[in-house]
Parts: C-alpha cells; sequence; structure tokens
C-alpha cells in the first residue's frame, strides 16, 4: 500500500484499485476545530479534481477535491456524529470515502511522503 | 482542499486586505506571538484569531475566564459646553439622562436612519463623554464626529489607551485579586482604578454574554497587566474566533456583519436603543423613518436561527421563498460551542419573524431548513443590581 498527497492536503491511500482518501494532519492542523463533514454518496463518480466533499470547521467551509477519478464505494458514516475524528485521527478514523481507482496511473502525479513534508515545510 | 468561506471575522475588512496600508500592531503584539497567538489581519491591525483553538477558548471563557485584547476598538473622550446634547443630536440615547459612570449601548445614525456604528458610551464625572467604537470603523467615525459636531466640542482619541475584556464567570475572581474593589460594581457601571501607579477605567461589561470586565489601560503598562492577569490559574487569553462564536451566542450583533448602513435599529431589533424620551422629542437621524417602522413594521427582520442537522450556515447564504427566491440573508452564523448546534442571525421578512416560524436558506446550491428562536441562544450570566 501506498500513500499519496494533494498540493490540496488531501492524501489518498491505494491498495489494488481501491482508495481511501482524507485530509492531512496539515490540512486539519489548520482548518481547526471540525464540526460537520459532507461525504460523497456510493456510486457517485468522480474525476480527478472534483468537489466531492465540504469539512467545516467552526470558522470556516472548505471544499476537498478527489485526488484521484473513479467511482466512490462508501463515504464515512462515522463523521456524521463525530467529525472530530478528522482532527483526532486525519490520516486514520478519520478518513473521508473510499474509491475505486478508474486510472491508477495518475497517483504518478501526486507527493509521496516525504515530498509532501517538504512542500507542506514550505508553507 | 480550498477554503470556500473566509472567516467572518476577516470578510469586510474595510482596512486589512490587500493594497491596503500596512497593518498597524497592537501593543500586545509580541505577547500575542510570544503566547502561541495566530495573528490575522482584522480592523488594520494584525491580531489573534485563536491560540490553542476556537472551541477550547469558547468553552474556557464560558466556565472560568478569558483575557481578550480588543485595542483595535476607538477610545474617544468628547468634551466641551454642551456636549451630551450635540452627541444626541447623532445618535438616538438619552446622554444627558444617562448616569456618570455607566455605559450606554448605543448606534451612531446616518441622516436616512442607516447604522453608521454600534458603540458604548459612558458620561464621566468631570462632564465629559468616554467613548469605545467599533475598530473597523473608528476612523470613519471620527471623521464624522469632526464633520458634525459643532467647533466647541472637543473630539479626542485616546490612541495611547488599550483595552482588554476580561470574560467569564471566574473574572470577578482573578480581577479583584489584582484589583480589589471591581467586585462590588454590577453589571453597565463602572469606575477608575489604580493598579501599580496607572490608572485604569474598569467597567462590568462585555461582549459575550457572560459576566466580565473590560479595562482601558496606558498602552505602556497593558503588557505588565496582561501578564499578571494570566498569571492567575482563572485566566487564558483568547482570541477573535471565540470572541465572534461567543457574542453569536449571545444574540450580540457584530458590525459590518449584522448591522450596517442598510439596516436601521427597528430591522435590526435594536428598538431598545431608541430611548423613550428622544423617541418623544425626536432630534436623531432618521428619526422619520425610525418611527414609521416602529408602527408599522420593519420589512426586514433580524431574528435568532436554529439550523436543522449538524452543516452550520453562514454569513451571506440567502433566506429563501417556497419559489426559491430570495427574501432575506443570514448575516452571521456558524457552530455554537456552548449550544453544540449551528445557530445563525438574518434578516427575514416580519411575516417570518415570530419565534417558531420555520426558515428556507440556501447555500453553495444546497437547501437547509431553520427554525425562529428566541435569543440569546446561551443565557446571559450579567451580575445585576440587587441579584
Amino acid at each position: 500500500m501506498s500513500r499519496y498527497y494533494t498540493e490540496d492536503h488531501e492524501w489518498v491511500e491505494v491498495d489494488g484499485d481501491i482508495g481511501t482518501v482524507g485530509i492531512s494532519e496539515y490540512a486539519q492542523s489548520q482548518l481547526g476545530d471540525i464540526v460537520f463533514v459532507e461525504t460523497p454518496d456510493e456510486g457517485k463518480e468522480v474525476s480527478k479534481g472534483d468537489d466531492v466533499a465540504v469539512v467545516e470547521s467552526v470558522k470556516a467551509a472548505s471544499d476537498v477535491y478527489s485526488p484521484v477519478s473513479g467511482t466512490v464505494l462508501e463515504g464515512n458514516a462515522a463523521l456524521a456524529d463525530t467529525p472530530e475524528l478528522v482532527n483526532e485521527d486525519p490520516e486514520g478514523d478519520g478518513w473521508f470515502f473510499k474509491i475505486t481507482l478508474s486510472d491508477p496511473s495518475e497517483v504518478e502525479g501526486l507527493m509521496n511522503d516525504s515530498a509532501y513534508a517538504e512542500f507542506v515545510s514550505k508553507l | 482542499m480550498s477554503q470556500q468561506v473566509q472567516d467572518q471575522l476577516l470578510s469586510g475588512d474595510p482596512e486589512g486586505g490587500e493594497g491596503e496600508p500596512a497593518l498597524a500592531l497592537l501593543a500586545l503584539d509580541a505577547w500575542h506571538r510570544a503566547h502561541g497567538g495566530r495573528m490575522v489581519p482584522f480592523a488594520g491591525y494584525e491580531m489573534p484569531v485563536q491560540y490553542e483553538g476556537i472551541m477550547a477558548e469558547h468553552l474556557w471563557t464560558r466556565e472560568s475566564a478569558g483575557l481578550f485584547d480588543v485595542s483595535h476598538m476607538g477610545q474617544l473622550i468628547f468634551s466641551g459646553p454642551g456636549v451630551e446634547a450635540a452627541l444626541e443630536a447623532l445618535m438616538p440615547a438619552d446622554i444627558a439622562a444617562a448616569r456618570p459612570g455607566n455605559p450606554v449601548y448605543s448606534l451612531l445614525l446616518a441622516e436616512n436612519g442607516g447604522i453608521l456604528d454600534d458603540l458604548m458610551f459612558t458620561r464621566r464625572d468631570d462632564g465629559s463623554i468616554y467613548m469605545v467604537v467599533n475598530g473597523a470603523c473608528k476612523w470613519d467615525d471620527i471623521a464624522h464626529f469632526r464633520e458634525h459636531l459643532p467647533d466647541e466640542i472637543e473630539t479626542n482619541y485616546l490612541e495611547d489607551q488599550a483595552l482588554l475584556a476580561l470574560q467569564g464567570p471566574k473574572a470577578v475572581d482573578a480581577l479583584s485579586r489584582l484589583i480589589p474593589g471591581v467586585e462590588a460594581l454590577v453589571f453597565m457601571q463602572g469606575g477608575l482604578f489604580q493598579w501599580q501607579g496607572h490608572e485604569l477605567w474598569i467597567s462590568r461589561s462585555g461582549y459575550t454574554g457572560e459576566d466580565g470586565f473590560e479595562i482601558s489601560v496606558p498602552a505602556a503598562a497593558v503588557e505588565a497587566l496582561a501578564d499578571a492577569l494570566t498569571a492567575q490559574d482563572e485566566v487564558k487569553p483568547i482570541g477573535l474566533g471565540a470572541r465572534d462564536s461567543l457574542r453569536l451566542e449571545a444574540d450580540l450583533p457584530l458590525y459590518g456583519h449584522d448591522l450596517d448602513t442598510e439596516t436601521t435599529p427597528v430591522s435590526a431589533a435594536l428598538g431598545f436603543a431608541l430611548k423613550k424620551r428622544r423617541r418623544e422629542e425626536g432630534g436623531f437621524p432618521g428619526y422619520e423613518r425610525i418611527m414609521a417602522e416602529r408602527e408599522t413594521g420593519p420589512i426586514l427582520k433580524r431574528v435568532g436561527l436554529v439550523i436543522d442537522g449538524r452543516q452550520p450556515v453562514r454569513e451571506g447564504a440567502a433566506v429563501v421563498d417556497a419559489d426559491g427566491t430570495e427574501v432575506g440573508r443570514v448575516t452571521s452564523g456558524g457552530f455554537a460551542p456552548t449550544a453544540q448546534k449551528p445557530i445563525a442571525m438574518a434578516y427575514v421578512p416580519a411575516a417570518l419573524s415570530a419565534v417558531g416560524s420555520r426558515i428556507t436558506l440556501a447555500q453553495r446550491g444546497k437547501i437547509h431548513t431553520a427554525e425562529v428562536v428566541q435569543m440569546p441562544f446561551v443565557p446571559h450570566r450579567y451580575v445585576r443590581k440587587g441579584a
């Protein structure tokens, strides 16, 4: 399994042709207390870069873009009642949705752990 | 990920935007940074929006005591013969009847009855009037006063005076330990106090719905006072983010958002600021329009909404009718940390303004529903006389 990051601070963990998507530790730290997450519905067809989810902190709403193209398998139902999971474990239990990748080669354009860490260090 | 909705506190900021003059620094600027404050542009200053997090700071203020730096606000002194009458020509307050030492909420009105600013003024024993106006409005207010007040009235901007607010149920414990005597004040009462050789003007007032104090202190002494206050176990520094969520829960409108030149005291549900003698005698800007609106009722009225579900509906969202036509607007909104649900202030048609009315809202292509509720969303805990 490998994890990739976008410049917009989403991550996708790829296992075969299934990806799990969330926002990065850096993103949650910038957003502050998260009070609401809207995740995409099962079966939704998305293209890389589409806005597919919304995350709201106490102070602002932000769109979340899909890092890859594909079909949504499921949204993280736990976030409906406990959006604070995104603050507590953004790159684990606070994932947003799972997706079947239609073009696994798309991840080649994304950053790996160390490239993303370097990207964030310059922000 | 991209931020769609800027922090409410940052939008509509007339002096902090790009291409504008450099931001001024607060007397406590270095202090805020040393305490982990995340600084943002607001009202022409770099100001702390949060320290440890808005939610934690909000809840801390509700249960203990939060220290806010509100030095961006304008502190003014008016003096000269006939100062009460001269100011009454610009606002609907009964300044002549205001008891010395007791702050009063009022409004600076435009010729058409629109609201130029909301403010607090206090008659002082020496006959002068002390006033605190919004930071984002202060330069416009000063220009307005200088243009409209007679020459014999002097307007002084106290630029070397900082302003702190200590808010929360334990504020009185922390402050009275440093400055004995403040505990004798009640809500909306103030006085002069001494602290380490400095003269402080302290009133029991604030903008969070909690008991607390506002402290006008010479800028040269504010860092020492902030240190002394935060050395008390009850006190933590709190940023503008929590100030905004606290004041929203307390039904306290924010100028530039819930109030502006398009709103009148009647539509803004601030009729209490129209004092009886002034309603009878008139002589303030917009008098005829405002009195007519009092008679017939406003077209739009400011109300409090509780949003169904968990998603916040924020400033700028539309209030819509059954056909989807915009009939009103959300002017403040967010997730209420104490109430634990999304709340908002909105202007709605008068027919929909009664408590219990169902409201439909449109935000970013999505429909939300809400109910008009009695404000404040969280009960005030002011310490009143005789309580």
